[in-house]
């Protein structure tokens, strides 16, 4: 990546409070031009707080943000014209259809008729080209989402903040979301995913920050952050039988005759078979599983994972 | 509506304005796609209003010498026709995309606070003006109504929906549910239009109800439309058209700066 390039996002020791709340305390962040960026925290972490800052729906109230080298507050229009932001609720405008809506989406920006092939791009790699003259009210909640996406794309923005874009969606659409969106990372756009499933930032995602209580607590390539977990897990499945005691030091977690155990070393395998033999305890099937991101944010942010943990704030 | 809809005024916007022009437009096609609550009932219900007070009243009122009290009501029931729909164009809009959560869309576009401004403002004349003068066109079929000064016609009805449309903006973005707004419609503008002479001259009215009425700026767009139509009026229009222009310029002021700041909708 050339590091010469205007950052996508630069975020300088952004503080925003409400009232006696401080959502965000002092957030350092550069995103550079080009990056598949994750930003992952569990509720009231301050990640839609530091979105909306970033589409000037909220103003910071100490610090600076620049979209593409524009100051958000000070060069607002040049800001948002090279931002994309697909909100986390599902809002829509009752009066209008799909294709209606995304044309006025793209005027609001600025782009007339000669846009409409990009418009009726978008439609179809969406997949909403049987709903493009179906009323906003009549969509599926799944329909309505691909909508929100396809009108946060119509001005071509270089930077995507997508915020929770998969929450309630179907396989079939998160597939055909994610082929579209690496599509448009592939051909140059920087996207910004906040996340609930931590595998599709793990999948995605070439860099992540971790966010707690209004502040980063993690930030890196998502390599880095894995192997900073030397750890692995092992998968039991042990049917009806119980784990025996001399294991439960190392239970990471256990339901329906599958227990999950924390290895620091791999000969810890030898003892937990060993332990397993002794106790007569048959194994139907194992396995030996690397640490993913939600071990890593589980031990950076000592929380619960967010999925478990859903009802983020709404943008 | 063919003719917004289409390329032709599309293609003579310049990049900077197409912005505006499209939450213009936009906000035309919000009204337009629920014509007969937004055109088509106030109409019908200004024209009841004309057929029961015209019919009630005729033999029993005359306001101005050589006028019936037919032809005396109608621009009094047009003018409050279009002052109420301009309001309720931009009030309503904008507090039901406020509660619905799409005015996001709006927000997070390069979108000046003067050009929404202009946009919603825009608008509600236009509403204003195609409810006021749809029930003055099915109305003289019925009434014989003289023009003298179309000019004053034109300038009130013109502030008068601005105004109107500029305050629809304000309780727009003040109101957080639709309750508060259903207060400004009823406990506001309907008593302030009312009371301002729509039915009768304020001559008419005791010294002390008179004196109160002069406090009442939609007094001064209702008499003043009248001028323009019968050259008599209360007051002078001149009086009138500084009184409704000194409105419209503070009340756009304070709608600007609750823009500006982002007042209830960038905290």
């Amino acid at each position: 990546m050339d590091k010469k390039l205007t950052p996508a996002v630069k975020i300088e020791k952004i503080h925003k409070s409400f009232g006696q709340l401080h959502a965000l305390n002092g957030i350092d962040l550069t995103i550079e031009q080009g990056e598949f960026f994750g930003l992952l925290g569990p509720n009231g972490a301050g990640k839609s707080t530091l979105i909306n800052i970033l589409a000037g729906l909220l103003k910071p109230t100490q610090g600076k943000v620049a979209i593409m080298g524009h100051d958000v507050v000070d060069s607002y229009q040049a800001a948002r014209m090279s931002l994309g932001v697909v909100p986390q609720e599902l809002v829509f405008d009752p009066f209008f259809n799909v294709r209606e809506m995304l044309r006025f989406q793209a005027g609001y920006f600025g782009r007339g008729r000669e846009n409409d092939a990009w418009v009726d791009e978008v439609i179809e790699n969406l997949g909403l080209t049987d709903k493009a003259h179906t009323n906003m009210r009549k969509l599926s909640g799944g329909m309505k989402r691909r909508a929100l996406i396809a009108q946060a794309l119509v001005h071509k923005p270089p930077v995507i903040v997508l915020d929770e874009p998969t929450a309630g969606v179907d396989v079939e659409l998160r597939q055909m979301l994610w082929a579209f969106i690496k599509k448009l990372n592939n051909d140059g756009h920087t996207i910004i995913l906040t996340t609930h499933y931590l595998e599709e930032a793990e999948t995605l995602c070439e860099r992540v920050a971790m966010m707690k209580q209004g502040e980063i607590v993690a930030l890196d390539t998502t390599a880095n952050l894995l192997s900073k977990l030397p750890g692995k897990n092992l998968r039991l499945t042990l049917g009806q039988a119980n784990l025996p005691s001399t294991l439960l030091p190392m239970l990471k977690n256990g339901e329906n005759g599958i227990f999950t155990l924390a290895l620091t070393e791999l000969n810890q395998i030898e003892y937990a078979l060993s332990e397993l033999r002794k106790a007569n305890v048959n194994v139907q099937d194992m396995q030996l599983i690397e640490a993913d991101l939600e071990d890593v944010f589980m031990s950076l942010v000592g929380e619960q994972a967010p999925q478990q943990n859903q009802q983020a704030g709404a943008l | 509506m063919s003719i917004i809809n289409g390329n032709l005024i599309d293609g003579l916007i310049s990049p900077q304005w197409r912005g505006t022009y499209t939450l213009f437009k936009k906000e035309l096609f919000r009204f337009w796609r629920v014509a007969f609550q937004t055109v088509a009932s106030p109409v019908l219900t200004s024209l009841l209003y004309l057929l029961i007070f015209s019919h009630v009243l005729e033999n029993h009122v005359q306001v101005y010498k050589g006028v019936p009290y037919k032809a005396f009501l109608i621009p009094g029931l047009v003018m409050m026709s279009l002052l109420q729909n301009a309001f309720a164009n931009s009030s309503s809009s904008l507090v039901q995309s406020k509660i619905m959560g799409s005015i996001v869309f709006v927000l997070l576009t390069p979108i000046s606070y003067a050009q929404f401004f202009i946009a919603f403002l825009a608008a509600a004349i236009i509403r204003g003006f195609l409810v006021g003068f749809s029930i003055y066109f099915v109305a003289i079929w019925f009434v014989d109504l003289s023009i003298v000064h179309p000019l004053w016609i034109f300038v009130f009805a013109l502030l008068g929906s601005a105004l109107l449309g500029t305050f629809g903006i304000i309780a727009g973005i003040w109101s957080d549910k639709f309750d508060q707004m259903a207060a400004f419609q009823n406990f506001v503008i309907m008593p302030l239009t009312f009371l301002s002479g729509v039915f009768y001259s304020i001559h008419s009215l005791p010294p002390f109800w008179q004196a109160v009425s002069k406090f009442n700026p939609f007094f001064y767009m209702i008499d003043g439309f009248r001028y323009g139509f019968f050259g008599q009026s209360d007051i002078s229009p001149w009086l009138s058209f500084v009184v409704v222009l000194s409105f419209l310029l503070g009340l756009a002021w304070l709608a600007l700066k609750m823009l500006k700041s982002g007042y209830k909708l960038r905290a």
